[in-house]
């Protein structure tokens, strides 16, 4: 991934809009966050290949990015994204890391679904 | 030949962090070993520092590090399931636990590397540790293999007492850190702080790895055994 530039990525936003797209939704703490403190807790939430179809989609900020998808029922929102990938061309992988290079949250829009495992022994 | 012992877990690196000692240790006796890796990682937030993975990339990265790291420590029998990080708690228990239990009838092991059941912070270590509980129950008490249990839940000390097993690993913490390297993606941060402390004060090697010396484990206590001591 490379730091995210914010043409391409409207532009790929643009691309993949009217269509059915899976998208992967994610963001965590870490499993371990529960141990750093009393009343510290672990949170996490991913959605794996949800398909939806958005009418808009929109990059704003100056970095960290947030990127909205508007679809005819409802939102999809992601804030705190700071690197960026076009993956064989069609997928687009957002991501936000830490200064350790860990990842706080991505947000992945592609119209094939994305794979589950390796796939490879 | 020496009877095998099995190592159950979750993620590739679960072996190499605090127990990748205790199981190079059985490879330099001779001693088989195989590891049941039940996910390839593939939602680990960890990257690489700086990070050169990313959420699609990580599960072969992690795969081929994982198979680096058993080269490190010797272990020549990998069982790699690929099921998704993070879902093992919504399986059915008994499904993951005939999984286990063909590979215990199969190896016969004298003993089992795992978490020990709720005190492994992770939700996948909780998950398939009590899976792997689960599986050993099904033999008879005195034909079960022993279960080693690595615990780092904050209230372990608590309630289960102290580690019962602590094994000096330092004859082999070569062995040790090599496999925990061949993490990167995951020990990066962690490899990283001590290269610098190395660097700065070389003379210091043993204070700065002395965390790294010692592996600790629980034994994990049955219910039948609690129930005829008291």
């Amino acid at each position: 991934m490379q730091p995210i530039n914010k043409a391409d990525v409207q532009e790929k936003l643009n691309q993949l809009v009217n269509q059915d797209v899976y998208i992967h939704l994610e963001t965590t703490t870490g499993s371990y966050a529960c141990l750093q403190g009393e009343k510290a807790v672990s949170v996490c939430a991913y959605i794996r290949n949800g398909k939806v179809n958005y009418q808009r989609g929109q990059i704003t900020g100056s970095g960290p990015y947030r990127v909205g998808l508007k679809m005819q029922d409802g939102w999809v929102y992601a804030e705190g994204l700071t690197d960026f990938e076009v993956m064989d061309g069609e997928k687009l992988l957002l991501a936000g890391h830490d200064d350790q290079g860990q990842l706080g949250i991505a947000l992945q829009i592609s119209p094939e679904p994305f794979k589950n495992d390796s796939g490879r022994e | 030949m020496n009877r095998p012992v099995l190592a159950v877990f979750p993620h590739p690196d679960d072996e190499s962090f605090g127990k990748a000692g205790a199981l190079a240790l059985h490879a330099q006796e001779g001693t088989p070993i195989t590891l049941i890796c039940a996910t390839s990682g593939q939602m680990g937030r960890r990257m690489g520092n700086p990070f050169f993975a990313n959420r699609e990339t990580l599960p072969l990265i992690r795969e081929k590090e994982l198979k680096d790291a058993c080269e490190a420590i010797g272990i020549h029998d990998l069982r790699m399931w690929r099921l998704l990080d993070k879902t093992l708690q919504f399986e059915d228990p008994e499904e993951l636990a005939d999984r286990i239990f063909q590979v215990i009838l199969e190896i016969r092991p004298f003993r089992i590397y795992t978490y020990y059941p709720e005190h492994g912070v992770h939700p996948d270590h909780d998950a398939l540790a009590e899976a792997t509980i689960r599986a050993a129950s099904r033999l008879p008490l005195n034909e079960r293999p022993e279960i080693y249990g690595s615990a780092f839940s904050k209230n372990c000390m608590e309630v289960l007492g102290p580690p019962d097993i602590i094994i000096d690993v330092s004859s082999v913490l070569d062995k040790k850190m090599a496999a925990i390297r061949a993490h990167r993606s995951q020990s990066e941060v962690m490899t990283k702080k001590i290269d610098e402390e190395l660097a700065a004060n070389a003379a210091r090697k043993d204070e700065i790895l002395a965390s790294q010396m010692k592996e600790q484990f629980w034994t994990y206590r049955w219910p039948e055994e609690l129930v005829t001591r008291r």
